[in-house]
């Protein structure tokens, strides 16, 4: 079998497969962004982007993702080397550092507003040492600091360990070879991992920023459990648009924007963290 | 000789010691939801909370004795497994041709994957419903997996993708060379290495089969998923059944995730030899 | 082994998949939601109906959703539909007349079945139960009640001192409000603030007297739990006290009088210069036109408005009856304490009842939302209120003209679309 041929066999079953499960129904949806009644149109776009809501959504959206992509990366990439320099315990470490993976979003937010609700655990706990005389309100309206940090803590908590796995598997591939070597020329822990293990971990940290960048521009069910109305993202008003509103043109449209937002990024990703054809080989 | 173990020991408990801490990070949340199934509503509803369960197990009670639930379980497992299989099957043949071929297209297939995660899927779900309708796939396993399946593919190409990058060509060329066919070479030497990279897919199209909330109430009706059958209704439930309910649902996913955990670094020993 | 495993796998899960649905008749519902009032809608609701229904309560989200995908597709597995009355308003066209079927002489609310034709000259849906908003707080609260007041007579000034009271001696604002993505909000500014205080919901939104109750609804906020804008429902705030006293509706407050009946009272909204406005909730049944069988839904529906499955509907939900019924002795608490709130605002001297919105067709979604807004600009974003209800009354008057839906009470009968000042 010819080696031009062999890639498009291989990648055959899942085209025909996304065709039909996703291009279809979202050529549908898409279509709903830029027409009325039929006729080509930017009017759903107009009416999404002058609502007093969006540029809130917008913002709030690339600002979450903004600071919890970077601290998840960071943490993953901590957990992954410690869990690769441990001897014993490896297995169970592993395990802990991803239970998080099996929680639904939903299920992480009811999780987080039991901890800062006023009768939460975090004021039980604050209550027992002495640091509060009674109850705080940490999810008030006005304080869209705290809400933020809130859904930010929830947020590491829940969807660090996908990009823990993923740069774990990678990690399991790095020949200890390369190491040794390092370490036989003097290098420091430090040096080994910026110099030796992350360049070649290129290709896994790639995907895992990729995906996880995608999906915390998704981002939902934890904000809408912390934060109530009042940290509106695009993904809830999405959502408002589609169901309350019941404007499938303009929730189309919005998806439109988050998808753009996220091809956007992939792109940045892909650029900055270029995979060499060398790496390839 | 003597500064050389002190100085690894250290090493070693500063190690232990930031393990610890993150263990802590990842188990408290998921403590206090254990206790809070674990405890009786004039506890839930109290303050300050006790960090202590009572071991009241009313509300974990009524989960069991709720009409259908095992049903659903089975439901949603049935969905998990054959979201990870057709994932996989799907998957990994693309991640080894993306891996491995510069061919004319690739990067417009490589966005063609991402676009399918990055497109909010409550807005496929009509499409996909009326679909379903019209070809007999509505309300069946089979239909839910194939979405899922949809959700949890960029997951299986993208990591398969990284992990067949990492393996040197030479390794599969050598094997060639000492007369093994292409398949014969991936299977004997490609496929052992990128058994994490699989596990890893696998682990997430069940979590993410698992979890899927919107398509599963809007496809399933008389075979819904556990998810849909109790999750979208949580949040309207009074607190101690919320607690209950999510301990429920989390429970069998981390039971998933620990039969599986340790071929996600099978590779280590081979890596660390 | 792999392909065979997997073969094997896809092959049970044809099989599955291609198995005989049960005959079983579907109820999609977005109420009842709740596990436990789910499972009392199956065991002691509809079990008595003779064949088995399947009673599914989901999101509003999935519930719209599978709805418009079976009208699409020409066929469905839904035989009935139960949703609150803004549920219907926009899929009013799919919906069977029910206008023919035989209630078997249960006297249902002539009103609410003015509702249910949705502006259409048929039946879109029958009324299948109600609720309405009345007040609750913890008995601790009711030694901080202004001098004079009476529970079941209180005014908007009268609340706002209370509040006050309560948040002064306590340290912490105490009154509560559904101020969260699933509350219904929108409501409480449709069918009481301002018929309260300006006697209208449309026609006045930008008046003087609604301008003086926007103002007022600030002032209550500044002694409401700011953690408000994430609360749906009320009752478990009441149970953790983090609020005192509390507004919503029936069904969401249940719960706190079931679990500790001593500790909460329930009491009327309270009355602005205008009167005492309040909103009925109405939930309807209705039969989408792609029903599996008809006549089986029909039944259903018929079964479903029978007073003693109304009275056991009402144990189940909290939701009340809308046909004429003695209701038993005994009740749960949460039906004997909103019971009588109900029963004492409804007969106020001062009443002043509002209808849920009517005639808006698809536009139902934007009519609240022009409401919701006008509460998170002036209320939450703290802009001025006369800018803000000049703004928001220009969408609202879109709205009308669009739809050209005639006023309805509090506000005069209109000629044509209802009129906005």
């Amino acid at each position: 079998m010819g080696s031009t041929r062999l890639p498009y066999l291989l990648l055959l079953p899942s085209v025909l497969f996304l065709g039909v499960f996703f291009l279809y129904p979202f050529a549908l949806v898409a279509w709903e962004a830029f027409n009325r009644d039929g006729t080509p149109t930017l009017a759903h776009f107009q009416t999404m982007a002058s609502h007093w809501k969006f540029g809130t959504a917008l913002t709030n959206t690339l600002l979450l993702a903004a600071v919890v992509v970077p601290i998840q990366l960071g943490l993953a990439l901590a957990m992954a080397v410690l869990v690769t320099r441990m001897t014993r315990g490896r297995d169970m470490a592993l395990y802990v550092f991803t239970i998080p993976l099996g929680i639904s979003d939903l299920a992480a937010g009811i999780i987080w507003l039991a901890i800062f609700e006023q009768t939460g655990f975090l004021n039980s706990m604050l209550q027992a040492v002495g640091a509060v005389d009674g109850p705080r309100i940490w999810l008030g309206y006005q304080d869209k600091a705290t809400i933020f940090l809130a859904v930010v803590l929830a947020e590491v908590w829940r969807a660090t360990a996908i990009m823990l796995v993923i740069l774990v598997a990678g990690m399991g591939l790095i020949p200890k070879e390369y190491k040794e070597a390092a370490e036989v020329f003097g290098a420091s822990p430090w040096q080994r991992f910026t110099r030796v293990t992350l360049p070649l971990l290129r290709p896994s940290l790639q995907t895992a920023l990729i995906l996880r960048t995608i999906l915390a521009l998704e981002v939902f069910a934890v904000v809408s459990a912390l934060g109530g109305t009042n940290l509106p993202v695009l993904m809830s008003e999405t959502y408002v648009w589609q169901f309350d509103l019941q404007d499938r043109h303009v929730a189309a449209a919005y998806a439109m924007v988050i998808l753009g937002i996220s091809i956007a990024f992939t792109l940045i990703i892909l650029r900055v963290l270029h995979v060499p054809k060398e790496a390839r080989t | 000789m003597t500064r050389e173990p002190a100085h690894r020991r250290r090493a070693r408990q500063l190690t232990m010691a930031l393990v610890i801490l993150l263990g802590a990070w990842v188990l408290v949340p998921i403590y206090l939801l254990v206790v809070n199934s674990l405890s009786s509503p004039a506890e839930v509803n109290g303050f300050p909370k006790s960090f202590v369960p009572s071991f009241d197990t009313g509300s974990l009670g009524f989960f069991l004795g709720f009409a259908g639930v095992t049903r659903a379980l089975l439901n949603s497992v049935l969905v998990a497994a054959l979201t990870m299989v057709l994932s996989i099957g799907l998957g990994a043949p693309a991640g080894y041709a993306l891996s491995r071929f510069e061919f004319p297209g690739k990067s417009s297939y490589r966005l063609l994957v991402l676009m399918t995660r990055a497109f909010p899927l409550p807005l496929l779900a009509l499409p996909l419903a009326v679909l379903f309708i019209r070809t007999g796939l509505d309300d069946s396993i089979l239909g839910l997996a194939l979405v899922h399946t949809s959700l949890a593919l960029p997951f299986a190409i993208l990591i398969t993708y990284s992990l067949f990058s990492g393996i040197p060509l030479e390794l599969e060329e050598a094997a060639w060379t000492l007369g093994c066919t292409r398949l014969q070479a991936f299977r004997k030497v490609i496929l052992p290495l990128v058994l994490p990279g699989i596990t890893a897919s696998a682990i997430f199209a069940f979590v993410i089969s698992w979890n899927e909330v919107f398509a599963a109430s809007v496809l399933t009706i008389q075979n819904r998923t556990l998810t849909a059958f109790l999750l979208q209704s949580l949040d309207v439930s009074p607190m101690p059944l919320k607690f209950a309910g999510g301990f429920v649902l989390v429970l069998p996913a981390l039971i998933f995730i620990f039969a599986v955990r340790r071929y996600l670094f099978a590779m280590w020993g081979i890596a660390n030899r | 082994m792999r392909t065979w495993k997997t073969y094997l796998l896809l092959t049970a899960a044809l099989t599955l998949a291609t198995s005989p649905a049960k005959a079983d008749l579907l109820f999609w519902s977005t109420q009842a939601k709740p596990v436990e009032e789910t499972q009392k809608m199956r065991d002691n609701v509809l079990a008595g109906f003779g064949e088995t229904v399947d009673y599914q309560a989901s999101d509003g989200g999935p519930w719209l959703t599978r709805i418009q995908a079976e009208t699409q597709a020409g066929s469905g597995t839904i035989a009935v539909l139960g949703g609150l009355h803004g549920d219907f308003t926009s899929i009013s066209a799919n919906l069977a007349d029910l206008g023919a079927v035989d209630l078997g002489g249960a006297a249902v609310n002539p009103n609410f079945m003015a509702l249910g034709q949705l502006g259409s000259g048929e039946q879109k849906y029958l009324p299948w139960m109600q609720a309405t908003y009345i007040m609750a707080a913890n008995k601790k609260a009711l030694p901080y009640l202004p001098a004079g007041a009476d529970l079941n007579a209180l005014t908007y000034d009268q609340l706002i001192a209370w509040s006050k009271a309560v948040a002064e001696a306590t340290g912490g604002p105490k009154f509560g409000f559904p101020a969260g993505p699933k509350g219904l909000k929108h409501r409480f500014f449709q069918g009481y603030l301002l018929p309260s205080f300006a006697e209208s919901t449309v026609t006045k939104f930008r008046s003087a007297e609604a301008e003086q109750a926007w103002t007022k609804f600030k002032d209550l906020w500044s002694y409401t739990n700011p953690a408000s804008t994430g609360y749906g429902f009320l009752q478990e705030q009441l149970l953790t006290e983090e609020v005192w006293i509390a507004f919503d509706h029936t069904a969401r407050l249940a719960d706190a009088f079931n679990q500790k009946p001593d500790d909460f009272v329930a009491f009327p909204a309270p009355a602005g210069p205008a009167g005492r406005g309040f909103m009925p909730v109405v939930a309807g049944i209705a039969i989408p036109s792609t029903a599996p069988d008809m006549e089986k839904a029909k039944a259903l529906v018929a079964y479903m408005l029978k007073p003693e499955t109304q009275i056991a509907t009402l144990r189940a939900t909290n939701f009340f009856p809308v046909v004429d019924v003695t209701l038993p002795d005994d009740m749960p608490a949460s039906v004997k304490a909103s019971g009588a709130a109900i029963a004492a605002m409804t007969g106020a001297a001062d009443a002043k009842p509002a209808l849920l919105p009517m005639g808006l067709g698809e536009a139902g979604g934007k009519f609240n939302q022009v409401y919701i807004d006008t509460f998170e600009r002036i209320v939450l974003a703290n802009q001025d209120v006369r800018t803000v209800l000049d703004s928001q009354a220009e969408a609202l008057r879109a709205i009308m003209k669009e739809t050209g839906a005639p006023c309805w009470a509090p506000d005069k009968p209109s000629e044509g679309a209802c009129p906005v000042d």
